[in-house]
């Protein structure tokens, strides 16, 4: 768990503060101290022909393809090969209706019209062209958008981009339960306000926002409203009139849809103007260049009217799930924090944080389980992940947190296995940690200053 | 339900459970079982002819699906799961 030379430099340091037994020390020191630590715990390796698979419980990550969807895609990848914009031949025009059909099947599942989708390679690059497409379009008379803290890091990330350019971006905080305060939205909101993006449903803590309430408010002020539905479609009933979204970002490969491809839907009535981040041949009403890859799109329709069908059927399941999931680990274990709000949420994606345990130590000892501290995109450093942060979690809670997904092809023996060994592990660990060791004797660890080095 | 008609499902629902066994991927084999066992008991009651003819031609469709895949599957095959070993068991 801890390396030689960290626990020697530490047990030199600690050599000069008298009253404690050092040997509780030492660790204590080591565990506050994981921040600085190099990443050295989780190495990555492949797996022997022999070795048994670990189980796959990180759902928000991505997703396993549906075989309806591949059965629906391979066509294309073996004899419907033309160009989907060939408009001369019978290759393009098969690819062509192909299209049009899975653009339908998106469409549908959102309640859009078909015109209203355009194809892109992912919810990143439809974020892209929705945040940046947007406020540069409108940026002779706006000059203001709106964001959370909580977003994912390709919505921050342009947003920094469009600060750069001169752009006033305004960072909402959230709640200790991870939702926004809509009076705080609503007095953010000025007049050269172009753009508010607020995601539908959290990767990190699986927070619902309130969306239909924000789209009511951005209506209401005449500002356009983006929303990233990426964790959200298929999941949750969705309905872009209803919700009065004008911007929504929809990703192929987290609705059991390939990697690679995604959505953009962009309102016609009242019409939202972007300008397209690619130059060229002019596809999909010009907002994004570049030949439509027609199997890719063909599966992420497929997987939209799967999920449109099997929305009820799978939110039963995967919520009976997550229930015995979190009943089994919370009854067995005490401190465990499920962060994020309780009712406003979607039941897939529970995130735990087990008091006293570090979470990377924790990732290592359940290595038959797939599982993830916290978005995939941020998981390579070890800091806490800003999600928690901005909730208000302490940073040793932060810091001891899993994220748990469960998806349409989760069974209940694997719901069992990933509960049980992780009642063992957490028992174990907290064994050996001195910090629980002084809470069991009645010591608040926030009354102790740590010393630094 | 006519008795013909009520030997056909149930022969197909036998074909569907016999071939999604099949299926190499733990997981792919659990939930086509269990989407079919759910599928059918969800429908045990329906009487109308047109609503059976239109899930009886559904469910045609979903086992030639399941045989294409259940081959691809069998191609590409890869290691057991954690909760597979040692021994194959039934979910439900």
């Amino acid at each position: 768990m801890f390396s030689k030379t960290n626990v020697g430099v530490i047990k030199n340091i600690l050599g000069s503060i008298g009253g404690f037994p050092s040997q509780k020390f030492k660790y204590a020191e080591s565990a506050v101290n994981a921040v600085h630590r190099e990443r050295e715990l989780i190495k990555s390796r492949e797996l022997e022909r022999d070795e048994l698979r670990p189980l796959y419980m990180d759902f928000q990550a991505t997703t396993p393809m549906d075989p309806r969807v591949l059965d629906a895609m391979l066509p294309y990848h073996v004899n419907y090969y033309g160009n989907p914009h060939s408009r001369t031949h019978a290759y393009g025009w098969e690819s062509e209706s192909a299209m049009e059909k899975a653009r339908k099947q998106v469409a549908d599942l959102i309640g859009a019209d078909p015109r209203e989708i355009v194809f892109t390679s992912g919810a990143t690059e439809s974020n892209n062209t929705a945040i940046k497409g947007v406020a540069r379009f409108y940026k002779a008379k706006k000059k203001h958008v709106i964001t959370s803290q909580t977003e994912h890091k390709c919505v921050l990330d342009s947003c920094r981009v469009l600060e750069s350019e001169g752009f006033d971006v305004t960072y909402l905080p959230v709640q200790s339960n991870g939702l926004i305060d809509l009076k705080h939205l609503e007095e953010m909101i000025r007049p050269d306000t172009s753009l508010v993006s607020v995601m539908t449903v959290n990767n990190e803590i699986g927070v619902r926002q309130p969306i239909e309430q924000i789209g009511q408010i951005c209506r209401s002020r005449n500002v356009f409203f983006h929303t990233d539905a990426a964790q959200a479609v298929g999941k949750v009933p969705i309905n872009v009139a209803d919700w009065k979204v004008d911007l929504m970002s929809i990703s192929g490969h987290k609705i059991y849809g390939p990697k690679g491809v995604g959505a953009l839907y962009v309102r016609r009535r009242p019409r939202v103007r972007l300008e397209p981040l690619q130059s060229g041949g002019g596809q999909e009403r010009g907002l994004r260049s570049g030949t439509v890859p027609t199997p890719l799109a063909v599966g992420l329709g497929a997987a939209c009217e799967i999920a449109q069908q099997e929305m009820q059927y799978d939110h039963r399941y995967i919520s009976a799930l997550a229930n015995r999931f979190t009943q089994k680990v919370m009854a067995a274990i005490p401190d465990v924090i499920m962060n994020g709000d309780r009712e406003q949420r979607y039941p897939g994606c529970i995130n735990l944080s087990f008091a006293y345990v570090e979470g990377e130590s924790l990732l290592m000892a359940l290595k038959d389980v797939a599982l993830s501290s916290g978005s995939a995109c941020t998981s390579a450093s070890l800091e806490p992940s800003y999600v928690l942060r901005a909730i208000g979690a302490d940073e040793d809670l932060a810091h001891s947190s899993i994220r748990f997904g469960i998806g349409r092809f989760t069974t209940e023996a694997e719901v069992d296995y990933t509960a049980n060994k992780c009642i063992q592990h957490v028992k174990r660990l907290r064994e050996m940690s001195p910090l629980w060791e002084m809470v069991q004797e009645g010591i608040d660890l926030k009354s102790i200053s740590w010393t630094q080095h | 339900m006519a008795t013909s008609s009520r030997s056909q499902v149930l022969s197909l629902y036998r074909m569907l459970i016999k071939e999604s066994k099949k299926f190499p991927s733990y997981n792919y084999r659990s939930y086509a079982l269990r989407r079919i066992r759910d599928a059918f008991r969800e429908n045990q009651n329906v009487s109308d002819p047109k609503t059976l003819e239109a899930l009886s031609n559904q469910a045609w469709d979903t086992l030639a699906v399941i045989q294409r895949q259940v081959s691809i599957g069998k191609l590409y095959t890869a290691q057991k799961t954690v909760v597979e070993d040692p021994v194959v068991k039934e979910t439900r």
